[in-house]
């Protein structure tokens, strides 16, 4: 089965004199995975997913996104995926339902009132469908975010930081649904994430940023054992203060 | 519907829904075009008053001009402010990953200018005739190609701003509000071309509203249907609307080179 997500030689930096922020990426996402992007601040991870989205021109490289390429046919990948963050906002004044119906309009989902009803049980949105999404605590927003990434049943999910701000229940709920969601519906998943434990328990393969290149890469389990380390954030750690050297 | 129609439908969707919330936004589309039509009509009133007949005919030039300017005033704003909301609500990031392509971007703001004119103009058509008993349907059917003729010049003008909102981010809002007030001497609302100096009128016959005026005038005042005026303001549309195309299409692209979708609220 070939992968959805197809990443071979990007890179991006924003000024011809700039350093790269994304340098030299590779990797294949294969269908039904959930993968890790992990690195400090200023990694990349945040161009890299720009670039995958199609919101960001790549300097060099190549992306083929669920068999299209994104620099020629970007809208028709862009129709199967979707994307969440609690850094980009839903309009306030709209109540939830309102904003899911917005979306479901933009991805032609058939059946969209049916789809907010299966969306709002599932996500235990009924209270507050119909109130503005201006007015819902962070958990709840966060909820809807999610709803609004999966109105189209996407088939590559990109999430960043899908628990940023939430308390460790919610952050809980949250990770338990989404490996849920994962088993049920086949889709492969790209984190971004500063939480090493929610990337140790939903991602089975992570790839470790520093200054735009992949300085390693594997399982959880495996960076754990390599480095001689008791979890993930200890990887994290040795890897963020670590020698400059990258390979 | 097709998916293509159905997103532009999205896009308008949301802004209504917006409207539908906030009764506010909806008295201020009124607001301005109402404001300038009593001031214009008692300026005329009074012009009336002095000077009688010559004045009378005046007041009507006045009065329609301040009508159909207002159209591309409110055509030009309801497109730049739709676009300028979705910035304040930090929403551009989610639109530009749907599949909703930039032209149907477009198409949705265009229908949310042409709604924002009809909402802001025509109360201000009915209180011209409540008023001042003008009644600018009396300019007959080539009303229609007045109208038609300043929306799409606004339209026009707004993917400009809009442009400009890409290149620069929200800093440059002011000009949703302001550019084609700066137009207005050069476009002969309320004057003839042939008052502006000499050197200046070349530029003031590229600009499709200078024509839709001198048709006014020549509506009003003769009662003839000037053709030519008609023809030469909806040829400079369509050039005007190709070339701002070209600038909008050639921004948004350097703002994706950029990584300013990321950030244009900031």
């Amino acid at each position: 089965m070939p992968p959805v997500l197809v990443v071979e030689g990007l890179r991006k930096r924003y000024r011809p004199d700039a350093a790269y922020a994304v340098d030299g990426l590779d990797f294949e996402l294969p269908r039904g995975a959930t993968w890790g992007l992990l690195g400090g601040n200023g990694a990349g991870k945040t161009t890299t997913i720009a670039m995958l989205l199609g919101l960001l021109v790549p300097s060099a490289g190549r992306i083929v996104a669920l068999g299209h390429d994104m620099a020629t046919d970007r809208f028709a990948a862009l129709a199967q995926m979707n994307f969440s963050s609690p850094y980009i906002a839903l309009p306030h004044r709209l109540s939830v339902a309102e904003n899911l119906r917005i979306y479901g309009h933009l991805y032609n989902v058939s059946g969209t009132e049916a789809r907010i009803a299966e969306l709002s049980e599932t996500l235990q949105m009924g209270d507050f469908l119909d109130r503005p999404a201006g007015e819902l605590s962070a958990g709840q927003k966060t909820r809807v975010a999610l709803a609004k990434a999966l109105i189209n049943r996407p088939q590559l999910l990109l999430l960043d930081e899908p628990t940023a701000s939430l308390d460790p229940d919610t952050g809980d709920w949250v990770r338990t649904w989404l490996e849920r969601y994962r088993e049920a519906s086949g889709c492969a998943i790209l984190l971004a994430s500063h939480n090493m434990a929610e990337v140790e328990r939903l991602c089975g393969h992570v790839l470790v940023l520093k200054k735009g290149r992949v300085v390693d890469q594997g399982a959880p389990a495996e960076l754990v054992a390599r480095f001689g380390r008791d979890d993930l954030e200890q990887v994290f750690l040795d890897i963020a203060r670590g020698s400059e050297e990258v390979g | 519907m097709s998916p293509s129609l159905r997103r532009v439908w999205g896009l308008v969707y949301r802004h209504l829904a917006l409207y539908r919330r906030s009764p506010p936004r909806v008295i201020e589309l009124m607001y301005w075009p109402t404001l300038q039509m009593v001031v214009w009509g008692f300026l005329s009133v009074y012009l009336a008053g002095v000077q009688n007949n010559v004045a009378s005919v005046g007041a009507g030039i006045l009065l329609g001009g301040v009508l159909l300017w207002e159209a591309a005033l409110r055509s030009q704003m309801g497109f730049s402010i739709s676009f300028l909301e979705e910035i304040w609500s930090r929403n551009l990031g989610h639109l530009f990953v749907s599949p909703l392509r930039p032209h149907e971007l477009v198409a949705g703001l265009m229908v949310m200018g042409l709604l924002r004119t009809a909402v802001g103009v025509v109360p201000a058509m009915i209180l011209a005739w409540l008023l001042y008993s003008f009644n600018i349907l009396s300019i007959g059917p080539a009303l229609v190609g007045f109208f038609t003729a300043l929306i799409l010049m606004g339209w026009a003008v707004a993917l400009g701003v809009t442009s400009l909102l890409l290149r620069y981010g929200a800093g440059a809002e002011t000009l949703a509000w302001s550019v084609l007030f700066g137009i207005t001497p050069f476009a002969a609302v309320f004057y003839p071309v042939s008052v502006l100096p000499e050197w200046l009128q070349p530029f003031a016959l590229a600009i499709p509203a200078a024509h839709v005026f001198e048709g006014m005038r020549a509506a009003l005042l003769e009662g003839r249907f000037a053709w030519g005026h008609m023809l030469a303001a909806f040829a400079l549309d369509a050039v005007w609307l190709v070339a701002m195309w070209a600038v909008f299409m050639r921004q948004f692209q350097a703002a994706r080179v950029r990584g300013a979708l990321l950030n244009i609220g900031e």
